[in-house]
């Protein structure tokens, strides 16, 4: 059975620990298609966690597609999370090399790029809620 | 906030205590919904105990009211009594019992009594039922309270301040038998605790207290989407930025603001340059118990019904 694990440390909120831990192991393979995931009353039990916060969890990840429930049968892998097709990975990042080695020449540091990803993803974020 | 679904397992209107000409907790409403697990959050003094006391029926309201599944909680009634389960700091027992004469007495004053539940779990734990409490571990002792609190079967469970003298796994496995029966039976719990890193995993709903004055009441999730951390220039006045100030931290060039608005306000009210983050549970909480209270204080109200009533020192010059 899929045990989970929780950082008290790490800042992200518990129920989205939930949903990367299950995510990842399904890219890695640990977890795949048919999989039983643990009652809410077991991970609450197991992890001294709020009920309401593995079923966000839970529902999170069917809105995903990645699980699903059945009646009184539990929560189960529906799908593989496959990684992203290698042609698409290979495809962006040509320009992103291109992009870093821009950056470099530009002078930036590496904080100064990291800061401006983070305000780019943010802009963009924004975009979408207005 | 308790949606359509049912009864408030918590609701309080206007519910005023006062000791003597000290308001040990004011004006305090809100409306908690069956099945959350909430936390209780303020200083020492700032009236958790008293809302708890006035919660399961050891105190009554001088003003305002308290009801526990849409039942007015009533000092001493033994109907209010029986609707709550709670667990002081001490959880007391009786040291001189064994664990069988602890849950005989159980077994005797609660009518809704669960003894396969208790015997059950005490079993589970390797507690045997006929040690006499006081040669048991402070953890031991703490599980036989919790299992007492679990086996009345009563639908609200308050906790004050449970196991703070425990060692950390101990604590754990208490937490995740109260987490459990959460689960299981869709138990209301109710934890005054200074524990905020336990509290975020623990909790779904938040009541936070300051100086007998509730100062933030709801579902966690909407109390955190309501607030945004903000890095904006030093010079930037509090009224030039959206929403209202909570707290802020100056540096020489820039301030960091934790704001209470939500992202409509945000998306407004944002300059360009200006970042901004959301906030942490743990953020949120030390934001809004090291603020000032925003209400005219009454007092510094002791957490102690018993030590409140006594003038100290420190009252002088407080007048009501």
């Amino acid at each position: 059975m899929f045990r989970f694990r929780l950082d008290g440390s790490s800042g992200v909120p518990p129920y989205l620990q939930l949903v990367h831990q299950v995510r990842q192991s399904l890219l890695l393979g640990y977890l795949r298609a048919g999989d039983r995931l643990p009652t809410v009353k077991d991970v609450a039990g197991d992890l001294a966690i709020n009920p309401n916060t593995v079923v966000k969890a839970y529902r999170q990840l069917e809105h995903e597609g990645l699980a699903g429930g059945r009646p009184g049968q539990g929560t189960f892998i529906t799908a593989a999370l496959a990684a992203p097709p290698p042609e698409a990975s290979s495809a962006l990042r040509a320009p992103l090399e291109q992009w870093f080695r821009d950056a470099e020449e530009a002078g930036l540091s590496d904080d100064a790029v990291t800061a401006l990803i983070a305000v780019v993803r943010q802009d963009l974020r924004k975009e979408r809620v207005a | 906030m308790t949606g359509d679904d049912g009864v408030a397992a918590l609701r309080a209107d206007r519910l005023g205590k006062r000791y003597g000409r000290m308001w040990a907790l004011r004006d305090c409403t809100f409306s908690v919904p069956a099945g959350s697990v909430v936390g209780l959050v303020g200083p020492n003094g700032a009236g958790k105990t008293t809302l708890l006391s006035l919660t399961v029926g050891l105190l009554a309201a001088t003003e305002g009211e308290i009801a526990v599944f849409g039942q007015r909680s009533r000092a001493y009634t033994a109907d209010t009594l029986a609707r709550v389960s709670y667990l002081a700091q001490d959880h007391p027992l009786y040291s001189g019992f064994t664990v069988a004469d602890m849950l005989h007495l159980g077994r005797s004053m609660n009518p809704r009594w669960d003894q396969a539940l208790a015997r059950t779990r005490l079993d589970r734990l390797g507690i045997p039922l006929e040690r006499k409490i006081k040669t048991l571990s402070g953890g031991q002792q703490a599980q036989i309270s919790l299992t007492m609190a679990l086996a009345k079967r009563a639908p609200l469970l308050a906790l004050d301040e449970p196991v703070a003298s425990l060692d950390p796994i101990a604590r754990l496995e208490f937490m995740r038998d109260v987490m459990a029966a959460s689960a299981d039976t869709g138990l209301t719990v109710i934890i005054a605790s200074h524990v905020i890193s336990e509290l975020e995993r623990l909790c779904d709903w938040l009541l936070l207290l300051t100086a007998g004055r509730l100062q933030l009441a709801g579902p966690v999730d909407d109390l955190v989407a309501a607030h945004q951390v903000l890095t904006v220039p030093r010079a930037t006045a509090d009224a030039e930025l959206p929403g209202t100030v909570i707290s802020r931290t100056d540096s020489d060039r820039h301030s960091t603001v934790l704001t209470a608005a939500d992202l409509g306000q945000l998306a407004s009210g944002l300059r360009p340059g200006w970042q901004a983050e959301a906030v942490s549970f743990e953020q949120l909480l030390i934001a809004y118990l090291q603020r000032p209270a925003t209400a005219p204080a009454a007092t510094e109200p002791d957490d102690d019904p018993a030590r409140a009533g006594q003038p100290r020192s420190a009252r002088t010059g407080i007048t009501s």
